[in-house]
C-alpha cells in the first residue's frame, strides 16, 4: 500500500478554484520533487495536505498511511500521524524558544502515540543530537522561534524540527527558495541525512538547484492545477534547459 | 441630596479617624494625620467626571463602608500563610506587614546595619528618626482623596534607607499581607531613600488571604534618588479575588539616577496602580516596565505620569495586557515636558492581548511638551493571533488551545524575562503559565 495516494484533487481558495484535479502516489522510501512556475499551485498542494483551513478541498481524497479519513482530521492529527510541512515563510513566535516550543510538540506527538512524555532534560539531549546531525548552532535551542532569524536560519530551522519531529511524510514547500548557495547546501545536507526507507520526501521547488543535492526518484510538474509531465530526474534538467514556457507548448489549453 | 449622600459615604471613615487621632505619637507624626484628614474633608472621592478617573469606576470601593485598621492588624495571620509567599532565599531580608502593620515574628530579618536600614516606619517613628521625618509625607502629591486617606491614617509600612554608595548585597522583600477578614480597609505607607550612588533590589508583594471580603488596601509608596542612586523596584499585586488595590507610587529621582520600575498586577477585583515619576536631575533614567493579566469582570488601571523636569533625561514605558473575560483595563501614559527640558528622550509602549471579545481596553498616552528639542513616541496595539501564527503549531501536531496557551505566555514573558531577580522571575513565570495552559 502506497504511503500517500492523491485521487482527483480539487482545492479552492476564497472560492477560487486552484487545484484541478491532482494525482500523486507516493511511497516510502521515495523522494519527490513537485515543480512549477509561480501560481501553479504548488504551495495550495502543500498547505492542502497540511490542513490549512484556508484551503478547501471541493473533490477527491486523500489517503496518508491507510487513513481514508485523513482529509478530514484537523491539522494537529495530520501532524501527529506523521505529515510535517517546511514552511515557505515560517512565521516568528515571540517569547517562545526553539526548544519550548519543540518539546511540547514532540510531547503531544508521543502523548498521541501512547509514549512517555520527554522531561525538560531528557529533551535537551535529543535536541542537541539532532542540532548536531542537521547541523545547527547550538544557539537555536534559545532563541525565540524564528524571532530575528534570517532567511537562511528560518529555513534551516524548518529542517531541525523535522529532525526533532521524525516525520513519515515531510513536504518541503520551497525550502531553497532565497539561500544562498552556502546555505542552500547545509540545507540539502541536513535533508540528506534524513532520508530514509521508512520516510518519504515531497520537495516543492521552482528551481532545479536543489535538485543537484537532493537527487529525486521522480519529478512532477505542476501546470495551472494539474500534473503537466511526471518523469525522472531528467524532467528537471529539461525543464531548466527549456524553462516554463515549454509547458504552455505542450500542454492542451 | 448629592450633599448628603456624600457625608454618608464618609462616616464610617470620619469615626476612624478620631481613633487614629487619639494614637500616641509624636507631634510631628500627629500633624501629617491631621494634614491628610485635612485634605480629604476638602476633596471629593474620585468620580467619573475627573478625566484621571474617566475610565475607572471605583464606586464600590468609594460606596463599601469600610472598618479602617487603626493600632494593629485586623486578623491573625501564622507564618504558614505566609510561608508560600515568602522567597526560599537566606541571604534576603524579608518583612512582612500584616494589614499594613510590621510583624517581625514573621519576618526574616537581614542585618539593619547604619549603612541599610531596613524596618517599619511605625518603630522609627517611635524611636525617632531625622531622615524619615525629613522625608515622610513630603513628595506624595494629593492626587485623590485615597492618598489623603492613606496619610490620615498614616501607622507603619515600610522604611528603607540606603546611605550614599551603600548597596544591599540581595534583594529587600516586602510582603504586604491582607487578612481581609472582612471590609477592612488598610493603609501601607511605604518610604525608601536611596543615598548619592546607592543601589538597591526591593520586591513589593500585595498579598491577600480572602478571596471573598471586599477589603480596601490603600497604598502610598514614596521614593526619593539621590543623585547617581540606582534602584530596581518590582511590585506584584496579588489581592484576593474581591479585594481591591489602589496605590500611588511617588519617585523623586536626582541627577544621573536610574529607576527600573516592573509593576505585575495579576489578581484583586479592582486595581489602580498611580506611578508618578520626576526626573529632577540632568541625566536621569526611568525605564517603567508593567504587566496585567486581567480577566473575570475586574478592572486594572494603570495611570503613571513621568515629568522630565530637566534636561537631558530618559524614559520608557513598556506595559502589557492579556485581557480575557468583561475585564476592563486602563493604560494612561503622561508624559510632560516642560520648557526647559531640552534632549528629553521619551518613549511608551502600551502592547494588548485580546482573548475574549467582551474584555475592554482604554489606552491613553498623554503628552504634555513645552520644549521644542526632544524626542517622545508611543504607539499602542490590541489584537489577537493571527491565523497563520496558530495554523504553525497545528502543524507541529499542538491544538489551537495549546497554541493560545502557549502564545499567551510567550506574551507574557516578554515583561517576565526582563526581571533579573532569579527566584522572582521563575515564580512569576510559573504563574502565568499555569494561568493559562489548557486546562
Amino acid at each position: 500500500m502506497a504511503m500517500l495516494e492523491i485521487s482527483n484533487l480539487h482545492v479552492s481558495v476564497d472560492g477560487h478554484e486552484i487545484l484541478k484535479g491532482v494525482n500523486l502516489i507516493v511511497d516510502a522510501g521515495e523522494v519527490h520533487a513537485i515543480m512549477g512556475p509561480n501560481g501553479s499551485g504548488k504551495s495550495t498542494l502543500a498547505l492542502a495536505l497540511a490542513g490549512h483551513g484556508a484551503y478547501e478541498v471541493t473533490e477527491g481524497s486523500v489517503t496518508f498511511l491507510g487513513h481514508d479519513d485523513f482529509l478530514d482530521m484537523p491539522p494537529e492529527e495530520r501532524a501527529r500521524l506523521g505529515l510535517f510541512l517546511a514552511f515557505q515563510y515560517p512565521v516568528e513566535i515571540p517569547g517562545i524558544s526553539n526548544a519550548y516550543f519543540l518539546q511540547s510538540a514532540l510531547n503531544e506527538m508521543r502523548k498521541s502515540h501512547g509514549m512517555e512524555e520527554l522531561d525538560a532534560f531528557e529533551f535537551q539531549d535529543l535536541l542537541a543530537e539532532k542540532m548536531e546531525l542537521v547541523k545547527v548552532d547550538p544557539s537555536f535551542a534559545d532563541r525565540n522561534v524564528n524571532e530575528g532569524f534570517s532567511g537562511g536560519e528560518k529555513k534551516r530551522n524548518e529542517i531541525l524540527q523535522m529532525a526533532v519531529m521524525e516525520p513519515r511524510l515531510a513536504i518541503l514547500d520551497e525550502t531553497d527558495s532565497g539561500l544562498d548557495i552556502d546555505a542552500l547546501r547545509i540545507v540539502a545536507e541536513g535533508i540528506n541525512r534524513l532520508r530514509g526507507k521508512d520516510r518519504a520526501f515531497v520537495l516543492v521547488t521552482h528551481y532545479q538547484r536543489m535538485l543537484n543535492y537532493v537527487k529525486p526518484d521522480f519529478v512532477h510538474v505542476l501546470y495551472q492545477g494539474k500534473f503537466a509531465k511526471s518523469g525522472g530526474p531528467e524532467l528537471a534538467l529539461e525543464l531548466e534547459d527549456k524553462g516554463y514556457d515549454w509547458l504552455k507548448e505542450s500542454v492542451p489549453a | 441630596m448629592i450633599e448628603l449622600m456624600e457625608r454618608t459615604d464618609r462616616a464610617h471613615y470620619e469615626a476612624d479617624l478620631k481613633r487614629v487621632q487619639a494614637l500616641e505619637s509624636p507631634a510631628w507624626m500627629k500633624d501629617i494625620r491631621e494634614a491628610g484628614a485635612a485634605r480629604f474633608a476638602e476633596m471629593d472621592f474620585p468620580h467619573y467626571k475627573q478625566e484621571a478617573w474617566r475610565l475607572t469606576n471605583v464606586g464600590p470601593v468609594v460606596k463599601t463602608p469600610f472598618r479602617s485598621v487603626v493600632g494593629e492588624p485586623s486578623g491573625h495571620v501564622t507564618p504558614d500563610d505566609v510561608a508560600a509567599h515568602l522567597y526560599d532565599a537566606p541571604e534576603w531580608t524579608q518583612l512582612v506587614f500584616v494589614d499594613g502593620f510590621l510583624s517581625r515574628e514573621l519576618s526574616r530579618m537581614g542585618d539593619s546595619t547604619q549603612a541599610v536600614r531596613v524596618g517599619g516606619i511605625g518603630e522609627a517613628v517611635a524611636k525617632g528618626d531625622e531622615i524619615l521625618e525629613e522625608h515622610l509625607a513630603k513628595s506624595a502629591e494629593y492626587t485623590n482623596a485615597f492618598v489623603a486617606l492613606n496619610t490620615a491614617f498614616l501607622q507603619d509600612g515600610a522604611y528603607i534607607h540606603v546611605s550614599e554608595g551603600a548597596a544591599p548585597s540581595a534583594p529587600i522583600h516586602l510582603l504586604f499581607i491582607s487578612t481581609g477578614v472582612d471590609t477592612i480597609a488598610s493603609y501601607p505607607r511605604n518610604l525608601i531613600i536611596l543615598g548619592k550612588s546607592a543601589e538597591a533590589e526591593i520586591v513589593e508583594s500585595y498579598v491577600g488571604l480572602n478571596n471573598t471580603a471586599g477589603y480596601l488596601n490603600n497604598v502610598v509608596t514614596e521614593i526619593v534618588m539621590e543623585d547617581n542612586a540606582t534602584l530596581r523596584r518590582y511590585k506584584v499585586v496579588r489581592e484576593g479575588s474581591a479585594g481591591h488595590h489602589l496605590a500611588t507610587t511617588k519617585v523623586m529621582q536626582g541627577r544621573d539616577t536610574n529607576f527600573h520600575s516592573f509593576s505585575i498586577s495579576l489578581t484583586g477585583q479592582i486595581v489602580r496602580n498611580e506611578l508618578d515619576v520626576v526626573l529632577g536631575g540632568e541625566g536621569a533614567n526611568a525605564l517603567l516596565s508593567g504587566l496585567y493579566l486581567n480577566d473575570g469582570d475586574r478592572l486594572i488601571d494603570n495611570a503613571l505620569r513621568v515629568t522630565h523636569a530637566s534636561p537631558k533625561c530618559y524614559s520608557r514605558m513598556a506595559y502589557k495586557g492579556v485581557l480575557d473575560g468583561t475585564s476592563r483595563s486602563v493604560f494612561t501614559g503622561k508624559v510632560l515636558v516642560p520648557q526647559g527640558s531640552q534632549q528629553t528622550d521619551s518613549n511608551q509602549l502600551n502592547n494588548n492581548l485580546l482573548l475574549s471579545d467582551k474584555a475592554t481596553l482604554d489606552t491613553k498616552p498623554q503628552l504634555e511638551i513645552f520644549a521644542d528639542d526632544v524626542k517622545c513616541t508611543h504607539g499602542a496595539t490590541i489584537g489577537g493571533f493571527p491565523r497563520e501564527l496558530i495554523f504553525y503549531f497545528q502543524s507541529r501536531g499542538m491544538t489551537e488551545a495549546m497554541a493560545h496557551a502557549i502564545l499567551t505566555f510567550g506574551f507574557a514573558s516578554e515583561i517576565v524575562d526582563k526581571i533579573n531577580i532569579d527566584p522572582l522571575r521563575e515564580r512569576l513565570s510559573k504563574y502565568v503559565f499555569d494561568k493559562y495552559r489548557p486546562k
